[in-house]
């Protein structure tokens, strides 16, 4: 267990390093969520006058939810942009010769995720709060939103290591962007889900990430949440990524 | 002159479209992008002062932005990809005409960013855009189109010259895209509450060629957008052109 352990920081280090000495790997993680939240917050502002639009923190915090879990989506998928990479250059072969329990690998690459969300969610937050966002939960809703971005990076993170096991190439990246870019943008990105029209509406009805925004915004704004609901939804997706993810780990390691 | 132009023209159209990878994102990214917006957003039309009474009539101009910036990305990177693999330096050697390349090359993009507008317009029409402007808007339109397309591949062309790396050229692209996204690409300026996103937007000339565009469709002959759409894209044409022109010349020095 101990050596599991060692292997999974091992991974989370070197990742990390990777990502803090390269800008070309820190900054579009750190700059894209900011420019979301910029153009979402401040170029959408008049949708908080719409008829039926009732959200009390303001539209500020209604987009800051969606943006910081996008954000924490987005760096599990940069995460598995960092597997594919080291299966092309040949790191990942010898890591997978080298650890005494491969399931550590996969583990060392999730916390890398989740320190991506903690980076870029630390961002945001200050943000956010400094261009005037109200927050009407308390510290308790704050923390649950927090829990609830964790869990997002994570499930993205499990779903892109999956892809990038089994691909083993940095080609198979819109394979892990284009199913999350379009979880989150099926959902209920700029109005509530109820003032969503048509074709739109049935499907952010449907798609799972939809409960996980609309409870992120509840956490925000202070109001009653599904929260049991929706941490169940959001395990169930980490649960069924993370299968996804050993299978691949298992393919890789039969493709030697 | 012209035979020149045309053969080069030809060799920049089909080296686009033997890439699908090139010709298909820059037109189903941005029509994503509309059907996305236009079911998520359909609730601002009922905003007072809104123009349209349909989201997608108001939203179905950007693509018109958004498919030249991929049509910058094309022109810069394939000039770059003449300079790296040194093609330009094999042209200098030959009595072909500095101007030809340029044009040659502009021509072919342009090609390419016809036929993105013809389809947005197609789709548009078959779900239910109305063209406030009328069927004699659609010249007018896709002349503002292609003079966008012009505006940003002459630009994207200056970048591959002057870098002479495929890299930079990508490079860029987010640059252009941050402009889309901080102009009234979502709402009309006036309905923007905050006032430092109007203030960018006003400044934006993003916004300008957006609204010319979008006057054709929501609000029918509207001479002062229309004016500036086709104005602030005629500037930026001309700056990209004469850029990508000085930037050409340095690279076919003879030495």
């Amino acid at each position: 267990m101990r050596r599991s352990w060692q292997v999974a920081l091992a991974v989370a280090w070197r990742s990390l390093h990777n990502i803090l000495t390269n800008p070309a790997y820190l900054l579009p993680s750190l700059i894209f969520p900011l420019f979301f939240f910029t153009a979402f917050a401040g170029g959408l502002s008049g949708i908080g006058q719409v008829p039926g639009f009732d959200f009390p923190a303001g539209y500020t915090a209604f987009q800051f939810v969606f943006v910081l879990l996008q954000a924490a989506a987005f760096g599990g998928v940069f995460t598995g942009f960092g597997i594919a990479a080291d299966f092309e250059h040949g790191f990942s072969r010898r890591l997978l010769l080298a650890a005494p329990n491969r399931l550590a690998i996969l583990a060392g690459y999730a916390l890398v995720a989740l320190i991506r969300a903690t980076m870029v969610g630390a961002l945001l937050f200050a943000v956010a709060l400094a261009a005037g966002m109200r927050v009407g939960g308390a510290g308790v809703d704050v923390v649950a939103l927090i829990v609830l971005a964790y869990l997002v990076a994570l499930a993205a993170a499990l779903f892109a290591s999956g892809v990038a096991m089994r691909a083993r190439t940095l080609q198979a990246g819109p394979a892990m962007q284009m199913p999350v870019f379009l979880a989150l943008f099926l959902a209920p990105v700029y109005v509530p889900l109820e003032l969503l029209a048509g074709w739109l509406h049935a499907i952010a009805s449907a798609n799972p990430f939809t409960p996980l925004i609309e409870t992120g915004r509840d956490f925000i704004a202070g109001s009653p949440a599904p929260a049991g609901t929706t941490y169940l939804i959001a395990l169930a997706l980490v649960g069924a990524f993370g299968w996804w993810a050993v299978r691949g780990l298992r393919r890789a390691e039969a493709a030697g | 002159m012209t035979g020149q132009v045309l053969e080069l023209a030809r060799r920049s159209l089909l080296q686009t479209l033997r890439q699908p990878a090139m010709v298909v994102p820059s037109i189903v990214f941005p029509l994503v992008l509309v059907a996305v917006a236009s079911g998520g957003l359909d609730a601002a039309t009922s905003l007072p002062s809104f123009p349209a009474s349909s989201y997608l009539d108001f939203i179905i101009a950007v693509p018109f932005i958004q498919g030249p910036l991929f049509a910058m990305i094309n022109a810069g990177s394939a000039m770059a990809r003449d300079v790296e693999t040194g093609f330009l330096k094999r042209l200098a050697m030959t009595p072909m005409l500095r101007a030809a390349l340029l044009v040659g090359q502009l021509a072919g993009v342009m090609a390419v960013a016809l036929l993105s507008s013809l389809v947005y317009l197609a789709v548009g029409f078959a779900f239910g855009m109305h063209l406030e402007s009328g069927a004699l808007g659609i010249p007018p339109l896709l002349v503002l189109a292609l003079l966008i397309a012009l505006a940003f591949a002459s630009l994207g062309a200056l970048v591959g010259l002057r870098s002479g790396s495929g890299e930079a050229v990508q490079g860029f692209f987010p640059l252009f895209f941050v402009l889309l996204f901080l102009s009234s690409m979502y709402l009309p300026r006036p309905l923007i509450e905050q006032e430092w996103f109007r203030t960018i937007a006003t400044y934006n000339p993003v916004s300008y060629l957006i609204e010319g565009v979008r006057s054709f469709i929501v609000i029918g002959w509207d001479g002062e957008a229309i004016a500036l759409g086709f104005g602030v894209a005629a500037v930026m044409a001309v700056l990209g052109v004469f850029g990508a022109a000085a930037a050409l010349r340095t690279r076919l020095v003879r030495t």
